[in-house]
């Protein structure tokens, strides 16, 4: 059975492109950038090579890109290095919806003497700018902020609060995994401290990903050893990860106008499609302020994992917000922090394509996906009741 | 993903018996939309009073739908007598086992069969027994009493997988480490408190351990303890009978005396010999 994956902001399929490239370092060229032969000095050129094409993407100069394992140590990294250069400050801020990379870390931070700012988002997933303001003190040391919300591809207003926050000498770092590959960002004209950024979400492999920061920001690094990347980030180069890690974002690039086009026109189409032929369904989020290729549907009295599983029959891949998935028996913290009722929290599908989606795929899916919501809500004893009180 | 059967599978993608049953003799309601899962049972007796047809309505995941399905498949046919012995191990089993976290699926479904023959029975809908322990969820000291003692439940994660107590926001996890710990017969004051203590209920406990596990082993050779103060973090004690001229005192302070309460109050605890 042919896969129908629409799941990419969980992962992307390496591009045949990175996988290539990516290719001889396994195997012929396995030396090591530190050493003094010219065997493995030389791919130090191909490192500096990958770091150019990361900044490129971003707007950023090759040597503000700190190599990591990913998008979690990349937000580790972040917040470490930012309370490390403001060690008398004592508050940090970020929201309700990050990804528990972000909200985990925030959360240890609290039990360890810290005081945190979790900022509420409305109905729509929008941040409330008005008590993200006011919580801002003199004593705050960073705000981590994400990009682009992970369930619903909301995106925040990071680039408009860099400047303010600049002035008052908070740092600012976003997680921008979800972003980065999907929407145009140019850090040469935002005063942002730090980003965060995944390799495998962006067709590239897993493990490998990176920290932006920029010039003249404070860095203290969060695992110490050998002096690899300047001293910043100790541990032998990943270097085919980085090369492939350097190809994905070359890729990317060039992938932008697709993605902005005629992904996002995939998306909508979706999305008319079902709100047109499933009744009680609705989008989670702020529609006009999104990721292009996301989007999340709830589909009111059934249950996500239920829908996927049914889903999974047919080959068609996505997620879910709802608890049964995750084995925590509550939905998704994005949604609940958004106010979506229980009835629609539970039966939320979120559907990610890439540029790799085909207008085949969707209309497969939107062929699918209505029998089978119809079949959960026969079964369910509140679809009845529901339809009789309107 | 879980690791369902193929069995859980099948009755998932192909349930029996969904529906409602006009002029049903028992309906049993558990679970609601908040809690992610429902389920409601129907019945129909036939004249020898033997179940002639059941039917189910679920919202849940496949778990929960497939153990309804196994649910109304193992009682049709049966007395009520014979049914409400059905546990709801019987319908895992029936389905060749279910993950530990989805236990609670087959939970709801002996506790909907329950209902359904109570109302039958026109018992009037059992109150809701005990304390409100796990708020998230509305479960019961009694309830997760019961579940624990049946079956021999030993962690939190074990009671969240059975009754989902626990599950979410996790306030309630102290009680239910303390039910598990009475209904298993451990002391409970001599279990580590995680949990902040005020400074009288540290000294108390202190007092407690150097009592209970401290005194008696050093007073087999001859030693003695008594506490002095506590401030913070630091306990100040004076050795007494052998011990205040033992050499190894010092060893014997840190190594099994402060070792001993750093295990049974708080983990940070420094003993000190009281100077003065």
């Amino acid at each position: 059975m042919k896969t129908v994956y629409l799941d990419n902001n969980a992962t992307t399929r390496v591009a045949p492109e990175v996988v290539e490239e990516m290719l001889p370092y396994f195997s012929e060229l396995y030396g090591n950038p530190s050493s003094m032969h010219s065997f493995g000095g030389n791919l130090g050129l191909k490192v500096r090579e990958a770091r150019a094409r990361i900044a490129n993407l971003l707007g950023a100069q090759p040597d503000e890109i700190l190599l990591t394992s990913g998008g979690t140590e990349s937000d580790a990294t972040a917040i470490h290095a930012a309370l490390a250069a403001n060690p008398h400050k004592r508050h940090i801020v970020t929201t309700r919806v990050e990804h528990p990379a972000i909200k985990n870390l925030f959360e240890q931070y609290g039990k360890n003497g810290y005081r945190v700012s979790f900022i509420p988002v409305d109905r729509e997933g929008r941040l409330d700018m008005q008590t993200f303001g006011d919580s801002l003190t003199d004593d705050t040391a960073v705000v981590s902020m994400m990009w682009a919300n992970n369930e619903t591809g909301v995106l925040f207003p990071v680039e408009d609060v860099a400047a303010e926050l600049h002035d008052r000498g908070i740092l600012l770092h976003t997680d921008a995994v979800q972003a980065v590959g999907k929407v145009p960002i140019d850090l040469a004209r935002t005063p942002m401290d730090m980003l965060s950024l995944s390799g495998h979400k962006l067709h590239g492999p897993k493990g490998i990903g990176a920290l932006v920061i920029r010039k003249g920001t404070k860095f203290k690094p969060l695992m110490v050893g050998g002096h690899q990347e300047q001293g910043r980030r100790a541990g032998t180069e990943n270097v085919p990860g980085i090369i492939g890690l350097g190809k994905a974002c070359e890729l990317a690039a060039g992938n932008l106008a697709d993605i902005g086009t005629r992904v996002q026109g995939l998306r909508d189409r979706l999305e008319e499609a079902l709100l047109a032929a499933v009744p009680q369904c609705m989008i989670n989020g702020d529609r006009p302020n999104r990721l292009p290729n996301t989007t999340s549907i709830a589909f009111e009295y059934v249950e996500g994992e239920a829908i996927l599983l049914m889903m999974n029959e047919f080959g068609i891949a996505a997620s879910s917000g709802s608890a049964c998935t995750s084995g925590s028996l509550e939905p998704s913290h994005v949604l609940r922090a958004m106010g979506i009722p229980f009835t629609a929290a539970h039966g939320s599908i979120r559907f990610s394509l890439s540029h790799y989606t085909t207008a085949e795929e969707i209309d497969f899916v939107i062929d699918k996906m209505p029998p089978i919501i119809e079949r959960l809500r026969q079964m369910s004893p509140f679809w009845k009741q529901a339809v009789q009180s309107g | 993903m879980w690791d369902y059967t193929d069995k859980v599978k099948e009755h998932f993608l192909n349930p029996r018996n969904v529906g409602t049953i006009h002029n049903a003799d028992g309906v049993g309601e558990v679970g609601s939309l908040a809690c992610g899962d429902a389920l409601t049972l129907y019945f129909k007796l036939d004249d020898a009073g033997r179940i002639a047809d059941a039917k189910f309505q679920t919202f849940g995941c496949a778990s929960a739908i497939a153990s309804s399905s196994a649910l109304t498949e193992l009682i049709i046919g049966k007395t009520l007598e014979e049914a409400e012995k059905l546990t709801n191990e019987d319908i895992a089993a029936y389905l060749g086992d279910l993950p530990k976290e989805k236990m609670h699926c087959s939970v709801m479904g002996q506790e909907a069969l329950e209902k359904a023959i109570a109302q039958y029975r026109g018992e009037s809908d059992r109150q809701v027994e005990g304390q409100i322990v796990c708020e998230c969820f509305g479960i019961t000291d009694r309830e997760i009493e019961k579940t624990v003692r049946e079956h021999r439940l030993t962690s939190i994660e074990d009671v969240t997988g059975y009754l989902k107590a626990g599950g979410g926001c996790g306030n309630c996890h102290d009680k239910i480490q303390q039910i598990m710990d009475n209904v298993f017969g451990q002391p409970v004051s001599i279990q580590p408190r995680a949990k902040k203590m005020t400074n009288i209920q540290k000294i108390k406990l202190i007092e407690e351990t150097l009592e209970r596990e401290i005194r008696p082993t050093l007073r087999q050779d001859g030693g003695d303890i008594e506490l002095v103060d506590v401030e913070g973090s630091q306990v100040v004690v004076n050795l007494r009978g052998t011990c205040a001229s033992c050499s190894k005192s010092q060893v014997t302070l840190k190594s099994y005396v402060e070792a001993k309460l750093r295990e049974l109050v708080t983990d940070d605890l420094v003993v000190e010999e009281n100077r003065l």
